[in-house]
């Protein structure tokens, strides 16, 4: 083995352990190596116990986000040659509850996601049969929600977002984009069943738009973007209802 | 413990999840559980990039797609299933527009089409390159729509129950607690995906370990067609990345160490400047077949005109004459994959690819109702068998199969749900309780032998690629085969550090190891008793097509020694067997 790195890791075993540790592993240090490939070779050749997720291996599944020396990535979409030769600090994203090693528990935000409505809601009259071929869409119209479309559920922007951290009622940054994804789609009416849901949470008030979830997330979906729109226009909403009912939008 | 559910999906990919939706929407009043060993849209076919397959413009026809599928796969498609996979195909698609999928479009709005290969014409619909990952979420979100769908996230099924002669559910472990549970259903869908991961290089994602296809085989259910195994001619070397045909369809070229186009020299007609407006010519050159791409490959390579690369020789696929602004509208992934991990920038630079495994063409065998020889047990997706892909699928298929047979299958198994009684309770928590304990026994006694599950997969993935690879002879599958066993046996010995139930992944790899050596087997008892060359498979001591022989389906079937391999007709209707035609004018 020639040159070697060091990847100091999260332990944490919830059948034993009271309190999280961290270990230490040797792995050879490849030019074309992430992290990821790393981590496997740990799993592989020295320590079958390290528990962590992943599939794709192309940063697109979602599966491998960890905090990477304090900061949350794809860990197979991260270069060990970034790094070289300091030691690096690999923990569970950070903002969830730690199922596991590098594994956390994301039933939250899988009850966010459903509660958002991320489907096309058609008004009952306006629903075009199947025989009567596709809704037409401009590109234009494809672009306005395009990037909210491209979240693969990663959860980086949770574990970067300061509000999440200390209230975790906040529906949060993907769930808000996936919301704003169809809302902004041509083909649906959903949105006040939506807009309602995003504004009855305190958090969105909370947002300071610092915009941490737009600068860690691996798909330019641009979360905080989706955020400030969302807010826009829920005090639209606010300022319709409240100040001009006959103003209210259908 | 024991969950009764009416129809049960193992798998939460493409397949499975339009099964459900299927299911749900017939009859709300049915429950449905959704299994998956990965949160659903972590699923593989997240990664699927070039687009899915429908006949929907004016100049096309259904005939075309049919014809093409049918040569394609060297005629050992079942004609009644492609017949009715083109005619249905556009109406799953459509049905995927209503729900939401962000399709690229024309400038009118209509949904866009591009060029593939083996097509005649651009028939694939496609969401920029990331077609699968649109496909799979757009179908996830639109299930949470239905409350009569149970999600069982991170379940991992091991074992098919069986009582009465027919299929009662699973067995899966809960990951979180490590618990064993019944999984009771009247029907159950197998959508488990395909086993690229058996070879060392691949597209796919480190779940697609053939764990249905093992389930079934051991269940009793034969396996067919598993010889055919499709290497795809651009994946990335050394990761197995894939760079999706689009890329070619866009006009991508493939060159090899002295920028010519080899493909000219293996009858896949001639090429075009890349400038003329009539490149790229569909069915030609680049946008041959992938068997023949990916055959070329080899024999460039035996004639030293290949790349060496530090993975192994490569050839070069490049797009720079599509100009960057293209690129990004067109092909962003690509370029994205290729700048962070082959570390060249694809506008600039060509990009260095290898043939990789891809796909499995064989898998479970089922009628064209997705129903196996086992009462109750369904399978759809790419774990199955229709048979619409024959000896090599064409590329876009397999994405629009998920949707015709998911929903089709999904049906069929609803209205077998309705009829049968329920689960025979006692002794589905007596296999359940045996399965526990084989587990217990197999991974956590004490004293066990010293094989590491890394050492036998690599052996596993060695021994495939070298004798069941893009050419196969009779002696080295022997080898294999033989191998196979030892590596059986050794299975056995294998130590797991691992002893405790919370999100034991290394149990999961080494419950996965197993499945993916019962499919191995499959594999290499299927391809040494297909003593011809055909589509994918290319046996070099057969050479040539053997129709009188073997215009028939292979069907492995476990037994305690080796598989035993029987044979079963190729459905023909309407379009006898014929040559396949690349690179001229019909
Ligand atoms: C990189 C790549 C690109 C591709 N591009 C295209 C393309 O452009 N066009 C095209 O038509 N096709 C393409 N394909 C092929 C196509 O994507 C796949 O064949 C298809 O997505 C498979 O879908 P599936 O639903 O059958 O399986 P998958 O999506 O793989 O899902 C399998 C499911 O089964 C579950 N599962 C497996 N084992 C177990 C178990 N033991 N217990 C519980 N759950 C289990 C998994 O969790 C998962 O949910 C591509 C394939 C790859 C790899
Ligand atoms: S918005 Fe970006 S960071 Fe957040 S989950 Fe989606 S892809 Fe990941
Ligand atoms: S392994 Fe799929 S995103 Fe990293």
């Amino acid at each position: 083995m020639a040159e070697t790195m060091k990847l100091e890791i999260f332990r944490y075993h919830p059948e034993k352990d009271n309190e999280p540790t961290f270990q230490t592993y040797e792995v050879p240090f490849l030019e074309d190596w992430v992290i990821l490939d790393a981590i496997n070779y740990i799993k592989d050749e020295i320590d079958g116990t390290l528990s962590y997720r992943w599939s794709c291996q192309m940063g697109v599944c979602g599966s491998c986000g960890m905090m990477i020396n304090g900061v949350p990535k794809l860990s197979c979409a991260v270069f060990l040659k970034d790094y070289y030769p300091d030691k690096i600090r690999v923990e569970p994203l950070t903002g969830f509850p730690v199922e596991r090693d590098l594994i956390f528990q994301m039933d939250d935000f899988m009850t966010k996601l459903t509660e958002i409505q991320p489907y096309i809601i058609r008004n009952k009259d306006e629903e075009k049969p199947l025989d009567e071929g596709e809704y037409l869409q401009t590109p234009a119209e494809l672009a306005r929600f395009k990037p909210y479309s491209m979240c693969i559920n990663c959860m980086l922007c949770y574990a970067a977002c300061p509000v999440y951290a200390l209230d975790s009622t906040f529906i949060g940054p993907a769930a808000i984009a996936l919301g704003q994804r169809y809302n902004m789609d041509s083909r649906d009416h959903g949105r006040d069943a939506r807009q309602e849901l995003i504004a009855s949470h305190e958090g969105i008030w909370e947002c300071t738009f610092v915009g941490e979830c737009s600068a860690v997330c691996p798909k330019d979906v641009d979360p905080a973007a989706a955020i400030q729109r969302a807010k826009v226009s829920s005090t639209i909403d606010w300022f319709k209802d409240v100040l001009i009912p006959w103003g209210k939008k259908k | 413990m024991i969950t009764n559910h009416d129809i049960v999906m193992i798998g939460g990919g493409g397949a499975g999840l339009r099964a459900a939706i299927a299911i749900a929407e017939t009859n709300p009043n049915l429950s449905i559980a959704v299994v998956s060993k990965v949160y659903p849209m972590r699923s593989h076919t997240v990664a699927a990039e070039g687009g899915a397959a429908a006949v929907i413009k004016d100049n096309d026809s259904l005939e075309n797609h049919i014809h093409d599928t049918i040569a394609g796969g060297d005629w050992m498609c079942d004609q009644d299933a492609v017949e009715y996979f083109v005619n249905e195909a556009p109406r799953e698609m459509i049905q995927m527009e209503h729900w939401g999928c962000p399709w690229s479009r024309e400038p009118d709005g209509t949904v866009a089409v591009r060029p593939f290969g083996g097509m005649n014409i651009e028939r694939t619909w496609f969401a920029a390159d990331k077609t699968g990952f649109h496909m799979l979420h757009t179908l996830f979100q639109t299930s949470l729509k239905h409350n009569n769908i149970t999600r069982y996230d991170e379940w991992f099924a091991t074992k098919i129950l069986v009582e009465n002669g027919r299929c009662q559910g699973v067995t899966a472990i809960e990951l979180r607690s490590g618990k064993i549970e019944v999984i009771a259903g009247k029907a159950t869908i197998m959508c488990t995906g395909g086993a690229g991961r058996i070879f060392p290089f691949t597209t796919n994602g480190a779940i697609k370990t053939g764990d249905g296809m093992a389930m079934a085989y051991r269940a009793g259910v034969p396996l067919k067609d598993m010889e055919f195994i499709q290497y795809h001619p651009t994946g990335l070397p050394g990761t197995g990345i894939l760079i999706t045909e689009a890329a070619r369809g866009e006009g991508g070229i493939m060159l090899n160490k002295d920028g010519y186009r080899y493909l000219q020299d293996y009858d896949l007609g001639k090429p075009l400047d890349i400038d003329d407006p009539s490149h790229p010519v569909k069915k030609s050159m680049e946008l041959g077949p992938r068997d023949r791409l990916s055959q070329a490959f080899v024999a460039e390579r035996e004639k030293e005109r290949t790349i060496p690369s530090s993975y192994g020789h490569v050839v070069h696929l490049d797009i720079r004459h599509l100009g960057e602004k293209k690129i990004d509208k067109k092909l962003p992934f690509v370029r994205e994959l290729s700048k962070n991990y082959a570390g060249i920038d694809p506008v600039y630079e060509p990009i260095p690819v290898r043939p990789v495994v891809h796909y499995m063409m064989g898998g479970i065998d089922t009628d064209i109702n997705g129903a196996t020889s086992l009462p109750g047990l369904y399978a759809a997706g790419e774990c199955a068998c229709v048979s619409i892909n024959g000896a090599n699928r064409l590329g876009s298929n397999s994405l629009t199969e998920l949707l015709v047979f998911g929903a089709r299958t999904g049906k069929a198994a609803a209205r077998f749900a309705l009829e049968v009684p329920h689960p025979d309770k006692n002794s589905l928590e007596l296999q359940t309780a045996d399965e526990q304990k084989r587990i217990t026994r197999n991974f956590f006694r004490k004293g066990r032998g010293t094989e590491r599950i890394f050492s036998l997969r690599k052996e596993m993935n060695e021994t495939m690629e070298t004798s069941a690879g893009i050419y196969r002879s009779g002696k080295s599958l022997k080898e294999t085969c033989d191998k196979i066993k030892e590596l059986k046996d050794r299975f056995v010995n294998i130590d797991l550090e691992d002893k405790s139930l919370n999100f034991n992944t290394e149990l999961t790899s080494a419950l996965e190891l197993e499945f993916m050596l019962d499919v191995a087997e499959a594999i290499a008892y299927s391809a040494l008793k297909r003593t011809e060359s055909r589509g994918s498979h290319q046996r070099s001591d057969f050479p040539e097509r053997d129709d009188e022989n073997f215009l028939k389906h292979s069907m492995a079937y476990q037994t305690n020694t080796k598989p035993h391999i029987d044979y079963k007709d190729v459905i023909i209707t309407k379009w006898p067997p014929g040559e396949r035609v690349y690179g001229k004018e019909k």
